[in-house]
């Protein structure tokens, strides 16, 4: 290091050699505090939850934990074992959460893109839109998602209203929070609740592109379109990657939602793997199953995530950069 | 209708289809916070029968009621020490932490960078039992209360929002000229002191943007408060959850409450999302 700055002054050797310990230790200090918490948060309880998994942990065992015997394997037999009731159950809950997590997350950024390019341009009301389209992402999520409970009711809701009502779409009023249309409403809701979050990282990233590219392409008689397609979706692609993985991260983990849309319980078309999980260890206190069933997702979403640091950097590398 | 971002005027066809779509798209945003603010000011009946758009009469009638259905100003007192606490705590050790990794050259800076981002990948799930058993493993050990009080709370709360503030101020310190916290050396400040006195003004935005994060996880978060309080802490995500499981349902009254808990954090949102925006490009965005 050529340039000192922590001794400005250089008075004596036994000074300076205090301020050097003080110099390499202060990151560490300064560390110290998030570090201790992560651990005591994060990752102590992981690796807990790891021997756990380890462990047939029912409730008889649940007041010292430490003493419930090993059972190997047993727990992950139990959860993948796709004849029986229980694996069953859980492959079952997987593919939903797949589908509803791509689905979500297609819609999520389809509609924030869109909306957030759409506001590129400076136009009366912009800044009262922008500010409006943050809501939903700002409401407290049982509050927003209560609020859509009461919409999806079936005798007194809004939308038997007006599909069955006002417009006679149905034949009768549905049911929206049981049954097969579950997974629609989860998805409504979920939208409705996401898209505003792409939408602020994407009006983000937009404000990074520098305003020449524009200008030299619209002199070159590139249309609006042709800006987009050239210019704008490209010049996303790294805000894009970090958003689309914590998008999916975050839905594919969501236990708020369907938690408090659908209660302790949720309907088969729409068991999240979170809220299934949580049935798994609270509701039938099987504990070790739950967290075998919790260190698969884990590892699930570990190689996904993985895989897919490592193909979108590849292509970004061709790409731009 | 010319703009800074694009010096030609966008052709007809793209006005149009922005509004059709920002029209469509403030529907679907606003029709929920309608029902919210007007079933909230219908009586019971208005409620209970068909819905309607517009309430047969006004009455604030369910803003009265909603305090002593539920003991919701507890439950909000509750909510409000959690999330304030964990929110100052949380932005104070991000600020430190993303100094560190910002300023200095040490060994292990990956390790930890990487380390904290991918927490954010655990499912809640995975860590709320073995928590649970660590607080009361830890209270039956030292004394110290964390299951079941508001100190447990807060703890867990300021970790889900630690690895995102530290990421998003790294960048943000990043950005921050660093000859401007060597300046402050010089002139005699000790490193806190560079930091407190140069770059933590100069990186405002982001620290409030910050902020707001960790308000808003605090403040909505509904797993962990579900399982680690009791009557005395529960917080408005559990407690709201009461008036449906009465015998009647008051939805005037569960509108009108949802209405109460929301218009801190979208106000305090709504003020503050300049900074946001602004946090974001400078900080995680680039």
């Amino acid at each position: 290091m050529r340039k000192n700055p922590s001794d400005p002054a250089a008075p004596g050797p036994r000074r300076r050699r205090g301020e050097r310990i003080r110099r390499i230790g202060l990151p560490y200090l300064l560390l110290l505090p998030a570090l201790v918490l992560e651990l005591l948060v994060h990752l102590v309880p992981m690796v807990i939850g790891i021997v756990m998994s380890f462990k047939e942990l029912t409730q008889f065992y649940i007041r010292d934990w430490g003493t419930a015997p090993w059972s190997g394997f047993d727990n992950y037999k139990v959860s993948v074992d796709f004849d029986a009731p229980v694996g069953k159950a859980l492959l079952h809950s997987f593919f939903v959460t797949v589908g509803f997590t791509l689905l979500s997350v297609g819609f999520c950024w389809l509609i924030g893109t869109v909306a957030a390019i759409y506001m590129q341009d400076t136009f009366r009301g912009r800044g009262f839109l922008r500010a409006l389209f943050l809501i939903p992402y700002a409401l407290p999520v049982y509050a927003a998602v209560i609020t859509w409970v009461f919409m999806f009711q079936h005798d007194n809701g809004l939308v038997n209203h007006v599909l069955h009502d006002q417009l006679h779409l149905t034949d009768k009023p549905s049911f929206w929070l049981i049954g097969d249309n579950s997974f629609y409403a989860l998805l409504i809701v979920s939208v409705w609740k996401g898209w505003p979050f792409a939408f602020l990282i994407v009006m983000a990233g937009l404000q990074n592109i520098p305003k020449e590219l524009y200008e030299a392409a619209s002199i070159d008689g590139a249309g609006r379109l042709q800006q987009i397609r050239r210019i704008t979706l490209p010049s996303l692609r790294p805000v894009n990657q970090v958003l689309v993985l914590v998008l999916f991260l975050w839905t594919f983990n969501d236990f708020n939602t369907p938690y408090v849309l659908f209660g302790r319980s949720a309907p088969e078309a729409a068991d999240l793997i979170s809220v299934h999980i949580y049935q798994a260890s609270f509701v039938t206190w099987n504990f070790g199953t739950g967290s075998a069933m919790s260190v698969l997702l884990l590892l699930f979403l570990l190689v996904v995530t993985g895989v897919y640091l490592v193909f979108t950097s590849r292509g970004r590398k061709t790409a731009d950069v | 209708m010319s703009s800074p971002t694009s010096p030609m005027a966008p052709p007809r066809s793209f006005i149009w289809s922005r509004r059709i779509f920002l029209t469509l798209l403030t529907g679907f945003v606003l029709v929920p916070v309608y029902v919210m603010l007007s079933s909230s000011l219908k009586p019971l009946s208005d409620v209970t029968g068909k819905f309607r758009w517009l309430p047969s009469g006004l009455t604030i009638r369910p803003y009265i009621d909603i305090w002593s259905t539920v003991p919701l100003a507890k439950y909000f007192m509750n909510s409000l020490i959690v999330s304030v606490a964990a929110t100052v705590c949380s932005v104070v050790i991000a600020v430190f932490a993303a100094y560190a990794v910002s300023r200095y050259e040490f060994r292990g800076k990956r390790v930890f960078t990487v380390t904290v981002l991918s927490t954010q990948m655990f499912p809640g799930i995975l860590f709320l039992l073995p928590l649970f058993l660590l607080y009361v493993n830890i209270g039956n050990a030292t004394g110290i209360a964390l299951f079941g009080s508001r100190g447990g709370l807060i703890l867990t709360y300021l970790t889900f929002s630690l690895p995102f503030s530290i990421w998003m101020l790294i960048g943000y310190f990043d950005s921050v000229p660093k000859d401007l916290d060597e300046a402050a050396l010089v002139d005699g400040c000790g490193p806190l002191g560079a930091l407190l006195r140069v770059v933590v003004p100069a990186a405002i935005p982001g620290i409030v943007a910050v902020a707001v994060y960790a308000f808003m996880t605090a403040w909505g978060e509904v797993l962990f408060a579900s399982v680690m309080t009791n009557d005395s802490t529960r917080t408005l995500a559990v407690g709201l959850q009461g008036y449906s499981t009465l015998n009647d349902v008051y939805w005037n009254q569960i509108m009108a409450a949802s209405l109460v808990v929301s218009v801190p954090v979208v106000a305090g949102f709504l003020l503050l999302q300049r900074y946001l925006v602004a946090g974001l490009t400078a900080g995680a965005v680039k």
